[in-house]
């Protein structure tokens, strides 16, 4: 049975590219990135070399990136390392009802320990609402942290603008562009941005490595303490092969992002127009057009979805109903919730995302073997009832 | 995740049985809710010896809510009144080669249905006899 994999916003198959440049620092040139030997200096200068690629990616500079073992590190790093660089000049935080739970029970964990967070909302589409924003901003507020690009539904967030105001306020910006990275272009030259989080395995490169990104000059309290790694702000001998891998992801997606995003858009309406011309009471969950370019959520209406994803799975297809992170909980999506669908619908959602592997051929297998399947499901539903 | 689906909860999840209504049902469980992701409507047939002759369901929920509403009417189609309510949510648990802690809940879901079922046809009885 062919298998299609549409869960790449959980993770990406690494490329070959990136595999091949990762496997000599597991073999030959296996040195720590901090000795004074010749091994120590190969991997020095590959270390070096993959920060040059990822600062390249976000058209940052290269002091100011910071690897981590991932995104939710980085996202713990920001939040947290402001926190405490800061509570001498406030207890404030402003976040929103959507963010991912890395950034989420990272704000939990402060408030424990007395900081005040507000979680903005979102409007229908999952733009968060700036208005909100604005209005909780108090003298004590010292971080804003709205991401990017949402991991469920794959609305783009207006960050320009929220980190003007930020910047007029004197307030950091933080962004969790974990989704976002390697998949639409970024140019933090320009944009008013303190601090963002990015994780390789979104965009072709291996799992257990990230990058917090820190605009020179912002305060920030590492959150490992050893030794001098990381331009003293991350503790722990690098991942060399890992960033080396990361490096390589970065250069590869600077170059094919245009690309990527004409080819991904293209499948990714193909497949929603197909889904709905078979498929009655079938919902979009997101922004119709500010998405991020691989990322398709809709709700069937009457059903649950992870009867909808095991079914797919028997075929080969893999989907899921949300965030890999939250597929343990029986809660419902807390990104559908703050949108304000309702509730008895945000069960049955499904997100499909896509990655350059993907084909026409597959948008159409999918079109095809999903209609019976959710009709067979349909006609076991007692919300479904006869003659809809 | 806690734990994947056995073989068995698997092969009710793609075969299910029983699924549909009985228009003349002697008795109708309902239970459950959309939010939490889990509704179960049970139908059961009982003849004039108080045995299930027939089961039915109809079931909006995950691969467990499923298989256990599936287990459930397989378990008590030819059983009595008295041996049906002795059924319960660990004797389906148990049938499916086990449940993943987290859906558990589900297995109770289906007792509570079938309970539903046999006390609205005992209501029904008595109002009958009244």
């Amino acid at each position: 049975m062919k298998k299609i994999y549409l869960d790449n916003n959980a993770t990406t198959r690494m490329r070959e590219e990136v595999l091949a440049a990762m496997l000599p620092y597991y073999r030959e040139e296996y040195g720590n990135a901090s000795s004074v030997h010749a091994f120590g200096r190969t991997a020095r200068n590959a270390v070096d070399e993959a920060r040059a690629k990822v600062a390249n990616l976000l058209s940052a500079t290269r002091e100011e990136i910071v690897f981590t073992s991932g995104g939710t590190e980085a996202d713990n790093l920001a939040i947290k390392g402001v926190a405490n660089a800061l509570k001498s000049r406030g207890d404030h935080i402003i976040t929103c009802a959507i963010e991912h739970h890395a950034v989420l029970n990272s704000c939990k964990y402060l408030e424990k320990g007395g900081f005040k967070v507000t979680y903005a909302g979102v409007d229908k589409d999952g733009v968060v609402n700036i208005d909100e924003i604005r209005k909780a901003i108090t003298p004590k507020t010292i971080l804003i942290s709205i991401m990017w690009a949402n991991n469920e539904v794959g609305t783009i967030e207006p960050v320009e603008e929220i980190g003007r105001l930020a910047r007029e306020k004197g307030i950091y910006f933080h962004t969790d562009a974990v989704q976002a990275a390697g998949k639409i272009p970024m140019d933090l030259g320009k944009m008013p941005i303190d601090l963002l989080s990015i994780s390789a395995h979104k965009f072709y490169g291996p799992k257990g490595v990230g990058a917090l990104y820190i605009r020179k000059g912002t305060k920030i309290t590492p959150q490992f303490h050893g030794g001098h790694h990381e331009f003293k702000k991350r503790a722990g001998t690098e991942n060399v092969a890992g960033i080396v891998g990361m490096g390589c992801a970065a250069e590869l997606a600077k170059k094919e992002i245009p690309e990527e995003i004409k080819q991904l858009t293209g499948l990714r309406d193909y497949l929603y127009k197909g889904i709905t011309s078979k498929i009655t009471e079938v919902t979009l969950n997101g922004h119709p057009t500010n998405r991020l370019p691989n990322t398709l959520n809709v709700r069937f209406k009457y059903l649950e979805g992870e009867s909808i994803v095991l079914n797919l799975d028997l075929e080969g297809i893999a989907v899921s109903t949300g965030s890999a992170c939250t597929s343990g909980s029986l809660e419902p999506s807390h990104v559908l919730t703050a949108m304000g669908v309702d509730p008895a619908q945000t069960q049955g959602s499904i997100r499909f995302s896509l990655s350059k592997d993907n084909t026409k051929e597959d948008m159409d297998h999918v079109i095809a073997v999903l209609p019976p399947i959710i009709q067979r499901l349909r006609d076991m539903s007692p919300l479904y009832e006869k003659g809809k | 995740m806690d734990g994947q689906y056995s073989e068995k909860v698997m092969e009710h999840f793609r075969n299910p049985r029983n699924v549909g209504e009985i228009p003349d049902a002697s008795g109708i469980g309902n239970v459950g809710n959309p939010v939490c992701g889990d509704i179960m409507r049970l139908y059961i047939k009982v003849d004039d010896k108080e045995v299930i002759t027939d089961a039915k369901f109809k079931t909006f929920g995950c691969g467990a809510a499923i298989a256990t509403s599936s287990m459930v009417t397989e378990l008590v189609k030819g059983k009595t009144i008295p041996e049906a309510l002795k059924v319960s949510n660990h004797a389906v648990a148990e049938a499916l080669g086990g449940l993943p802690k987290i859906k558990m809940h589900c297995s109770v879901l289906a007792e509570e249905a079938l309970r539903g079922a046999i006390n609205d046809y005992m209501t029904k009885k008595k109002a009958a006899k009244a």
